[in-house]
């Protein structure tokens, strides 16, 4: 079945199909796109996370009082199970400590703290010009060096997703530009402004992991892009990629949702997308691989959206890794008077942070700032009245209503079999609720809640394994002791009569002896 | 400059919609409606719209109290409204007080509050209310007005209080109240005559009985409304009416003597009103689309089965209630396909 699908996912793009569900919400996203984009003034400190990815923290490799150089490596990720993270300029590491992480959880995280001396001066660079003769396994080692992860906000290692697609014969590389949530534009200014760099970045990886076949999938409201990409693309030299506008309809830029909108195929449940024969990356994702591979840039800053009627001048900013949020915000004009919610990431899935102190990471598309009368809720949460909206809506065929009615009655194993592990929690459900149920909310806890039972299970069932096999490793050990004992019993007892043979003997002998030698004694 | 703000969780825009908004919406509907059957049946209509509505609230209020609820919040969420307004429009105009005050009770504190109150219950609660005064007042519920053409001499207002209220048997009741078509329909079915011949009657009007088919149409009207704000979904009103239609087809096509035409069915009683009102409540219906098709399905069925061989002229109340049994399983068996399963 997967080989058919791997045939089906071939045409992607040629023709448009639906998901299911979605919404159509007011985009928002003009506001941030009037001024271009601009890079804000060095940050007195910068405070780099060693861990920014999906997956386990990394080790710094620099000690306090060291000076850096743009560029250098700070936190060795191995590329096996971490990502590097580089230093985002020239300066010395004034502490590699404990912060508060700019995460939903409220954990904090080693950072390195690096204090800019203003030079910004780079380390020595060696890009690589031949990349057209390596092999791809080369290309994936470099672009891990550079610690390159996806930065569409989900963070996965991108040499690790390479890894899966070699192995897996990918035919088609699917760039997805088609950036969703109101208020983000970050990919759209970057596709503006830089079409040829995500060509190339699009090029590397399609060389990479072979692939027959590039599409780019932009939103069909995204005017000026589609111009851009279609110059860039049309410039002699430039490689044959398919340019495909998609509908704008919310999820439309998760993975799953935009290759069902370009295949008509589906992901299956708890599979990639390689295992349909397609990679998919974020346009940013490309632009970065491409700086890596042809400049030797490693990640250290990104394109992000400062907005929100909380702002007082929304833009893009090119922001280093370990800025401040409080920088930007100030850079866009500080926040307006009744600024209440500040969110990372889009209003429908970003999480909204307590402080401004947090710093900038490789995750951080959008720095949202909402007013009060936009976040106020009308009425408190009601309960269901069943009317089936949420389920309308939502882009993975689940029924929201359900999965929130076993979540809130502890019934895991029903919410598990329903589908809760499918859920995307793309909000939508959440937004269309009349009984304003935090449904979304819900299914990240519960989701959570599977996660840790599995660990849990997983490490029972280890557990059992090990009691079981200790067991019988007692039991066999105690059988052979007792086989041991029984022998040894046995060859006593085979000693024993032996020696009573060998002492009967001598006994017989003796006498036999003394027989002959002495004299019975007389009477 | 750092500052400290408060966290929420996503989504961070809250949602347009709200439940007291949706039941507002559907008594918006309903006015089209409420104003016909005032024209064809007289002030009663809206006595007892008030009587129910009235005796809903006071129910709801004391439920809410007893089991300890946020009283604004509940009490304006507009649910109990429309359960009083739905029942009201299915009780005959003239219907003493007391028949609301039974049925409400039963709709609000057992179907309702009993079950755990608004999004718990099973049944429908109007339609509950509606089935209980049936079968226990079954000459009180069928005692129908004359639509106006037919009943000049038809009470007015104070007239009307006084009997709704007082009891007094109006003068002339013979001359302006009778049996509603879908009665003279069955007994005269039941007596052997031919469709045809019953239909000359003049409580007949061009495809329902005289009167009524307006009032259906503007509630289908009202119904309209509801389907292009996206209050309720095509589905159950489509396959009510569809199955109605589909099912008394053939039967009049074959016997169009002892059959009465599909559009006859459909226009008479309550069945528009049950099939975007009272067959369309969330709570106690399908909640995926295809369980939809099959709820409403069922609906037209069971109507039409006991408005042939049931013993009550109209079968809407219990067909309603008893798909809403129905329809947990339903629920289990239309379950959408997830995502990449
Ligand atoms: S949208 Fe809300 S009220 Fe409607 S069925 Fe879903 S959870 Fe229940
Ligand atoms: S959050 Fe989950 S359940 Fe809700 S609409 Fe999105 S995928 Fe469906």
């Amino acid at each position: 079945m997967k080989q058919d699908l791997r045939r089906l996912t071939r045409a992607a793009g040629t023709r448009l199909h639906h998901f299911h569900g979605g919404l159509r919400l007011r985009h928002h996203k003009q506001q941030s796109c009037r001024l271009p984009v601009a890079r804000p003034p060095l940050p007195s400190r910068l405070t780099v996370p060693l861990q920014q990815h999906a997956g386990e923290t990394v080790a710094a490799c620099v000690q306090p009082g060291q000076r850096v150089l743009k560029g250098d490596l700070i936190g060795d990720g191995e590329c096996q199970r971490g990502v590097n993270v580089h230093a985002p300029t020239s300066g010395h590491v004034e502490a590699v400590s404990q912060h508060l992480l700019g995460h939903p959880s409220g954990l904090a995280g080693p950072c390195v703290v690096i204090r800019p001396d203003g030079a910004d001066q780079w380390r020595a660079r060696q890009p690589l010009d031949d990349w057209q003769s390596l092999a791809g396994s080369e290309l994936v080692q470099a672009i891990c060096q550079a610690g390159i992860v996806g930065l569409g906000g989900a963070v996965f290692p991108t040499h690790r997703k390479m890894h899966h697609g070699q192995a897996a014969r990918i035919h088609t590389l699917i760039l997805n530009g088609a950036e969703c949530e109101p208020f983000i534009s970050c990919d759209e200014m970057l596709m503006r402004e830089q079409p040829r760099k995500i060509l190339a970045g699009a090029r590397v990886l399609q060389h990479a992991i072979g692939a027959e076949r590039t599409v780019i999938a932009i939103e069909d409201q995204m005017g000026a892009v589609r111009e851009a990409l279609e110059a860039a693309i049309a410039e002699p030299g430039a490689a044959a990629i398919d340019l495909v506008c998609v509908p704008a309809i919310y999820p439309e830029g998760g993975e799953r949702q935009l290759i069902q909108v370009l295949t008509g195929q589906e992901v299956p449940s708890g599979g990639y997308p390689s295992d349909i024969g397609l990679l998919c990356q974020n346009v940013a994702t490309a632009a970065a691989v491409a700086d890596a591979i042809l400049e030797d840039r490693p990640l250290l800053e990104r394109y992000v959206t400062v907005t929100g009627s909380g702002v007082r001048e929304p833009r893009n900013v090119l922001a280093l890794v370990g800025t401040p949020i409080a920088d930007l915000i100030e850079f866009c004009g500080g926040y307006a008077p009744d600024a209440a919610r500040l969110v990372i990431g889009g209003p429908m899935m970003g999480y909204s942070l307590d402080s401004d102190a947090h710093p900038v990471v490789k995750a951080t598309n959008c720095v949202l700032v909402l007013c009060h009368d936009e976040i106020a809720s009308p009425q408190p949460e009601m309960p269901c009245i069943r009317c089936g909206e949420c389920a309308r809506v939502c882009p993975a065929q689940l029924l929201p209503q359900q999965l929130h009615w076993q979540i809130r009655n502890g019934l895991w194993e029903d919410a598990g079999a329903s589908g809760l592990r499918d859920c995307i929690e793309c909000g939508c459900c959440d937004f269309v609720c009349p009984s304003h149920i935090p449904l979304a909310q819900w299914f990240r806890h519960g989701k959570g809640e599977l996660r840790a039972r599995r660990r849990q299970q997983l490490a029972a069932d280890h557990a059992r394994e090990r009691y079981l096999t200790r067991e019988a490793r007692l039991a066999r050990q105690q059988a052979e002791r007792a086989e041991r004992m029984a022998q040894k019993k046995r060859a006593l007892r085979d000693d024993a009569a032996r020696q009573r043979k060998v002492a009967a003997a001598i006994g017989r002998a003796a006498r036999k002896r003394s027989a002959d030698s002495e004299p019975e004694p007389g009477p | 400059m750092n500052r400290q703000l408060a966290t929420g969780a996503a989504p961070h825009i809250p949602p347009s919609v709200t439940v007291a908004g949706t039941m507002r919406q559907v008594l918006y509907a309903l006015v089209p409606g409420i104003f016909a059957a005032t024209w064809y049946f007289g002030p009663g209509v809206l006595v007892q719209i008030l009587l129910a509505s009235v005796f809903a609230l006071a129910f709801e209020w004391l439920m809410l109290k007893l089991r300890k609820r946020d009283l604004r919040l509940f009490l304006t969420d507009g649910s109990a409204l429309v359960t009083g307004v739905l029942f009201a429009l299915c009780v005959p105009p003239l219907a003493p007080w007391w028949i609301s005050l039974v049925a409400m009770l039963f709709a609000v504190v057992f179907a309702k509050h009993l079950y755990g109150g608004l999004g718990h219950n099973i049944f429908n609660p109007a339609m509950v209310g509606y089935a209980v005064v049936l079968i226990s007042f079954p000459q009180e519920m069928t005692q129908w007005l004359l639509p106006r053409p037919l009943a000049p001499g038809a009470p007015g207002l104070l007239e009307t209080l006084g009997i709704i209220l007082g009891g007094a048997a109006p003068a002339g009741w013979d001359a302006i109240s009778g049996a509603t078509p879908l009665d003279s329909l069955k007994t005269g079915i039941d007596s052997g005559r031919i469709v045809p011949e019953i239909r000359l009657a003049a409580v007949f009007g061009d495809f329902g009985g005289l009167g009524w088919e307006w009032i259906a149409n503007w509630y289908a009207l009202g119904g309209l409304y509801l389907l292009y704000r996206r209050i309720i979904s095509w589905h159950v009103p489509a396959a009510v009416v569809g199955s109605v239609v589909l099912l008394s087809l053939p039967a009049w096509l074959l016997d169009p003597g002892s059959n009465p035409a599909p559009l006859q069915h459909v226009f008479s009683g309550a069945l528009v009103l049950g099939a975007f009102f009272i067959a369309t409540d969330p709570v106690s219906g399908c909640a995926s689309n295809r369980g939809r098709l099959w709820f409403g399905a069922g609906v037209g069925l069971i109507t039409l089965a006991i408005r042939r061989w049931g013993g009550y002229p109209d079968g809407v109340a219990f067909a309603v209630l008893l798909m809403n049994m129905a329809a947990p399983l339903i629920d289990r068996y239309t379950r959408p396909r997830i995502y990449g399963q």
